[in-house]
């Protein structure tokens, strides 16, 4: 098994004919994932690659039954894209897009509760269930099909995390990016709590960094929820304060947010906590025997 | 993306804000002749962006425009230190000169974002004028917080809620009222990241007023907000992080000697904090995006290299989608044009590692080449220590 994404994904691609859209939904369909619609406002009627594309959300789940979309739209209309996903019923939608304001995003995700629909991003790399089917931008082959759940907030650094369990010969259940931005439809607990209750991860790599209290609020998840063995590194341990560190979210405000609390709610909690980003993999070995 | 006070009252005037009556100056004269016009007595406030401006001896009271011309004399073109600025200072290049006005009492108003909420929070305190971190510190229970339901906006009962909790005088309630909701407004309609207003006084005669004023906004809104934009003073941003932005490249200029260029932030951060472990200071941050194409990678080269004190340089690039030779010939062709005279490591991983790496070594340019982070980490910080 796997969380939220594998073999019974039906995806749709929200902006399928830009550059991003059409390069990743070919990657995607190569990686095995089965996509059954696109969506451009204005070019409903064409298609790609045999994709047959619609100009609404609505039309293209009710011909093809979509069960969950993936959105490649700009900025200035990303935030208008997941509200259409949610107002079709879509019960996942993966939010790739970078650089949508967070008010924005504060009233999608009220939205989204009201629906029921949840959002992976924005600002993230998407979700691969190794050897299934993946959504989102992520290199497909550096994944191992196993029993390892990664959920992280960055993306090439999950990329470098991932690469690391693969050479080990460690193979992953899902990854999934939650995004960097300040606001994200899923935290750390709720991917926390997927990977608990899947049978088939057995242990969970937790990739932070500095800005907000999501790592805190998720040790303290943990201690009392999460019974598997969870591994930690958290970036930006020499990052100045005030700061933005590229991702929107990444800053430390008001002195709070320092990767050093972070690792030290976490480590009390019992949770290991790589020095070193280079000892992700073997961190996770670690707790593995 | 952050703007002076002065500019902020100007947006702040636009929703119905009361502010001191005043203007901005570059030159003494003019500092001089706006003190007049407000009836001699006023208060001169160095413009920068930093906090802590009045114990750095940035803000004065003059008795006389011939004072407020004095102050703004020895305040404009001087290096200002706060606790803020570092201590090199930032230099004044505007005065605000406002009219004085009878304190009664000082107040707290901020409004931020509250992340694990998902809601901005409007938060007050009859502790104004002082940091409100130390209030948040210290006398937490001295900060009344309202999260504000985005589908809502502010009520007028939760606007009363505050004003009543901070204990205002009567005859203020109604003027405290309006302000938090014009606050609320200029909040939600800039997009806008932190508006804060320490102090915020009531006046003896029972007027609100926003003394002082901070905005900061969120840059991936500027978007929609042309006017904002045109706030923005490059003067107070280094010429450097000026000069990446040009080129879609996220970088910060730190303090230590140690280049480093990473495809995506997280990696970056992560790069920065093994150079450090291996015992060296990295010299900056910079994100080169997710693809790293030639043209990104050129341009960060230049502005790596401009920073004087660097003295090595760490590419680390994961190519997922990007292949590693494309990198590679990007690096080399970069490093042609650049002319690099520093070590530069480089650690690539990905697709087509072998034929990125054997690009590299048929360059004929003296690249170090690493396996893995830690190996290019401790390679990096030995080749500082022997060009050194």
């Amino acid at each position: 098994m796997s969380v939220l994404v594998d073999k019974s994904t039906r995806l749709l691609v929200q902006g399928i004919t830009g550059s991003e859209g059409t390069f990743h939904t070919r990657q995607a369909v190569a990686y095995g994932t089965t996509v059954v619609a696109g969506v451009t406002p204005g070019k409903g009627g064409q298609s790609l690659d045999g994709i047959p594309i619609f100009d609404t959300v609505s039309q293209a789940v009710l011909a093809t039954g979509a069960n969950a979309s993936v959105v490649f739209v700009p900025p200035p209309f990303a935030a208008d894209a997941v509200l259409e996903a949610a107002d079709a019923g879509l019960p996942l939608v993966v939010c790739i897009t970078e650089g949508i304001p967070t008010l924005d995003v504060v009233r999608v995700k009220a939205y989204l509760r009201r629906r029921g629909t949840r959002m992976i991003g924005p600002n993230c790399p998407g979700i691969i269930s190794p050897g299934k089917a993946k959504i989102g931008i992520m290199p497909g082959h550096i994944h191992r099909e196993g029993r390892v759940g990664v959920v992280s907030r960055s993306g090439t650094l999950t990329y470098e995390a991932v690469d690391q369990l693969t050479r080990r010969g460690i193979g992953q259940s899902t990854c999934i990016g939650i995004g960097g931005d300040p606001i994200i439809g899923t935290n750390f607990i709720d991917a926390l709590t997927l990977f608990q209750a899947d049978p088939e991860t057995d242990a969970i790599v937790m990739i932070g960094e500095i800005g907000g209290t999501a790592e805190e609020e998720a040790a303290a998840f943990i201690r009392s929820n999460v019974s598997k063995p969870v591994v930690a590194f958290i970036a930006g341990q020499t990052a100045p304060p005030g700061r933005r560190m590229g991702h929107a979210g990444a800053i430390i405000s008001g002195g709070k947010g320092t990767a050093a609390e972070k690792v030290a709610a976490l480590r009390g909690a019992g949770i290991k906590v790589a020095d070193s980003p280079a000892t992700i993999g073997e961190s996770l070995a670690s707790v593995l025997r | 993306m952050k703007i002076h006070e002065y500019q902020a009252k100007q947006v702040y005037a636009r929703f119905g804000i009361p502010v001191p009556r005043g203007r901005v100056a570059t030159d003494p004269r003019e500092a001089g002749a706006i003190a007049r016009e407000l009836g001699g007595r006023a208060v001169v406030k160095a413009q920068i962006h930093a906090g802590g401006r009045g114990k750095g001896g940035g803000v004065k009271i003059a008795k006389s425009p011939e004072e407020a011309e004095a102050i703004a004399t020895s305040l404009l073109g001087r290096m200002l230190v706060t606790h803020q600025t570092g201590p090199e200072g930032r230099e004044v290049r505007r005065v605000l000169v406002e009219e004085t006005l009878d304190i009664e009492k000082e107040y707290y108003l901020g409004i931020v974002i509250d992340r694990a909420g998902e809601c901005p929070v409007v938060m007050a305190s009859s502790e104004g004028g002082v940091e409100i971190e130390k209030v948040a510190a210290e006398t937490p229970e001295k900060i009344l917080k309202f999260a504000v339901d985005p589908a809502l906006g502010m009520s007028p009962f939760a606007a009363r809620k505050l004003a009543y909790g901070l204990g205002l005088r009567r005859d203020a309630i109604q003027g405290a009222v309006g302000l938090l909701s014009g606050v609320y407004r200029a909040f939600v309609e800039t997009d806008a990241s932190l508006v804060e207003v320490n102090p915020l006084i009531v006046t003896k005669g029972g007027a609100v007023v926003a003394l002082d004023a901070k905005m900061s906004f969120d840059d991936n809104a500027l978007y929609r907000h042309p006017e904002l934009k045109e706030l923005r003073d490059l003067t107070e941003e280094e010429p450097l992080e000026i000069e990446a932005s040009k080129h879609g490249l996220n970088y910060i200029k730190l303090s230590g000697n140690v280049g480093c260029m990473v495809n995506g932030a997280g990696l970056a951060m992560a790069t920065m904090d093994i150079i450090k472990l291996a015992g060296g200071e990295p010299a900056n941050f910079l994100d080169v995006g997710g693809g790293a194409t030639a043209e990104a990678v050129t341009a960060a080269f230049r502005i790596l290299l401009s920073d004087r004190n660097v003295r090595a340089v760490l590419i680390n690039i994961f190519g997922g989608i990007m292949r590693c030779d494309v990198v590679a010939e990007g690096v080399v062709t970069a490093a042609r044009q650049v002319g690099v005279q520093v070590p530069i490591v480089v650690r690539l991983e990905g697709t087509n590692v072998e034929k990125g790496q054997e690009i590299l070594r048929a360059s004929g340019l003296k690249f170090i080449v690493a396996d893995g982070m830690k190996d290019a980490a401790e390679k990096v910080v030995a080749s500082v220590r022997t060009s050194a």
